[in-house]
């Protein structure tokens, strides 16, 4: 469905943009209908520039990226890039700061209305907006006709994520949708983006925390300074990291019933076997190795 | 014992009212002793933080006593507290990244900053410089400006600052959680470091996250609206938690390794009681799923075996 290929991601930087920055080197990667990809990484390893850029918010500076056969540089023009819209939408980090203060929170809904369906009656309309809030568990009563201020972290994440489902979107970008929320509520957005990959939605789950990305994943992309370090089904990554990177980054992982003392004897003690990285013939490319079936490494970067 | 603090009431002073952010709050901090401060936001983690060491023009200290190492603390007297700040308590604030003047080069700014202190960079140079290595700087950062050091740096060079008098208490408010997890790691293993150098003598670590808070911490206390829920050692706070409010939380926290597959976690239904007008009884009543007609007196907070202290009327 989603397809990068050979994406980069070049940012001028600098007073007089004179410098240059590789913000994503050499990603291709794909996602399907009902999967949820992640992609993980630190700051500054190009995983919001990716998702940025799958949402025609940045163009890239080389490279395809493909969505439903189209290439989606080639879309000019308001009314094209529109019905790109209709199919993919994003749901960001901090929920406060999509809301306009001054408005009830639910005029988000009234506005995809009357930019996508104007033709559409009240009644029906109101109809489907309910759809959607039960959808994403929210109660109706509890949330229309509110101001963002009287309503919590949680629920305004999850109004954003029914204003997408108004849309019957294929992909679903979510850029840290849950770092700003508290531990009790964030389970509850990680069970609703479960739900939806079961409707069939392809999810592009963009965080910096290992254990979220673990947990709602078919598909997991480590990246590292905007290459791909290590990509494959969740569980292999997980269960058998072959990149030092990731290996290094699951070690730091706070856990919560073992120490990082008990993490690393483990590790000294069963030391992993060593994969044979790929090397990079330039500065610009990022191959990649298929160490087993469907899981690859990526160039060691230092 | 280092910190004593007894039935601590501070309260915001709003145009609607008292907001009620720490209503009867009583622990002990043992000297040498790491305790994790968790709960979710507006829960009064924050605000106990705070109140140990500055009271902002909103805050108004109502009720109850701190002690530090024996000898009473004025926390409501900011006058009084001069003496004590930086000397004997200290802080690392919640955004420690922007806690540095960005016009001043770090070592021009370490060294006002002493000076307003009544003591010379000269004398503590030295010291200064030791520690900078203990937690992997190079001292040649003392001659950058901060824009030139990265978050995991500049919360590094914080953490000397704050800790360079050696004081008895430290307040390490959501010291990590802007940083990336390796950096993360790093600087929790450092604070370790500071306390079995005895460079501070207890700490209380405030954070939202309770499995990183289980990699360092002795003890964990949970807070949840302005009021203790549970304090225990660290391992028996997660493997064994007593108060439903803890069970919860602990039941939502997704790990490495856990997956939809495995089966779901559950969040806690419901939202925390607003502080404006706290509810009478337990405050977690209204999202417990063991809650009963006791329920709406207030649960004590009592010892139900030794270092276990819950607040909750099925536990005791």
């Amino acid at each position: 469905m989603l397809e990068l290929s050979h994406v980069h991601k070049v940012y001028r930087v600098g007073a007089f943009g004179g410098g240059r920055l590789r913000a994503v080197r050499d990603v291709s990667l794909t996602v399907k209908p009902g999967e949820v990809v992640s992609l993980i990484g630190e700051s500054g390893s190009g995983k919001s520039t990716i998702g940025k850029m799958v949402l025609g918010l940045f163009r890239p500076s080389s490279g395809s990226i493909t969505f439903e056969g189209t290439d989606i540089t080639t879309i000019r023009g308001h009314a094209a890039r529109k019905e790109y819209y209709r199919r993919v939408q994003g749901v960001f980090q901090d929920p406060f700061s999509c809301f306009n203060p001054i408005f009830k929170a639910d005029r988000v809904f009234e506005m995809v209305r009357t930019s996508y369906f104007p033709r559409t009656p009240a009644k029906e309309w109101h109809g489907k907006v309910l759809d959607a809030l039960a959808t994403v568990r929210l109660d109706p009563g509890n949330v229309l006709n509110k101001y963002p201020h009287q309503l919590s972290g949680g629920q305004l994440q999850r109004l954003l994520i029914a204003r997408a489902l108004l849309l019957d979107i294929k992909l679903l970008v979510a850029d840290e949708i849950i770092s700003m929320l508290d531990a009790s509520t964030r389970i509850d957005v990680l069970n609703l983006l479960s739900d939806l990959k079961e409707r069939g939605l392809g999810i592009l789950f963009v965080t910096h925390d290992l254990s979220l990305g673990n947990y709602v994943s078919d598909k997991s992309v480590i990246l590292r300074k905007g290459a791909i370090a290590e990509m494959g089904p969740t569980a292999r990554v997980f269960d058998n990291p072959l990149h030092p990177y990731s290996r290094h980054l699951l070690s730091c992982v706070p856990q919560l019933h073992r120490t990082w003392a008990e993490v690393d004897a483990e590790l000294a003690a069963n030391p992993p076997e060593d994969v044979v990285l790929p090397t990079a013939p330039d500065e610009e490319s990022a191959p990649l190795i298929e160490a087993e079936e469907g899981h690859f490494v990526g160039i060691d970067q230092g | 014992m280092t910190l004593r603090v007894n039935d601590l009431k501070v309260y915001y002073q709003t145009l609607r009212g008292d907001v009620h952010a720490l209503d009867g709050v009583s622990f002990d901090l043992a000297d040498g002793e790491i305790m994790g401060l968790a709960g979710e936001s507006g829960c009064g983690k924050t605000t106990l933080g705070k109140s140990l060491i500055r009271l902002d023009s909103r805050m108004r200290h109502v009720g109850g006593t701190v002690e530090l190492d024996g000898k009473d603390v004025p926390i409501g007297d900011d006058e009084a507290m001069v003496p004590l700040r930086y000397h004997e308590i200290s802080l690392i604030p919640q955004y420690a990244m922007s806690a540095l003047n960005p016009t001043r080069k770090i070592g021009r700014m370490v060294n006002e900053l002493l000076r307003a202190r009544g003591i010379r960079f000269a004398d503590v140079s030295e010291e200064f410089n030791r520690r900078l290595e203990l937690v992997g700087l190079d001292t040649d950062v003392l001659n950058r400006f901060p824009i030139e050091l990265s978050g995991g740096m500049k919360q590094r060079v914080v953490m000397v600052i704050s800790t360079l008098l050696n004081p008895s208490l430290l307040i390490a408010d959501e010291v990590t959680s802007a940083l990336d997890v390796s950096t993360q790691r790093s600087v929790a293993e450092s604070l370790v470091e500071f306390r079995d150098r005895e460079y501070v003598k207890s700490m209380v670590f405030v954070t939202h996250d309770i499995s990183l808070v289980y990699q360092m911490a002795d003890t964990i206390m949970v807070m949840y609206a302005g009021r203790i829920a549970e304090k225990a050692p660290a391992s028996t706070i997660i493997n064994s938690p007593r108060h439903p409010y803890t069970q919860m939380l602990i039941g939502a926290l997704p790990e490495v390794g856990s997956t939809t597959v495995q089966g779901r976690l559950e969040g806690i239904p419901g939202t925390p009681p607003g502080l404006l007008n706290p509810p009478t009884g337990c405050r977690f009543k209204d999202r417990c799923p063991l809650a009963f007609s006791k329920c709406s007196e207030q649960p004590p907070l009592v010892e139900i075996e030794p270092g276990h202290w819950a607040a909750c009327w099925k536990t005791g």
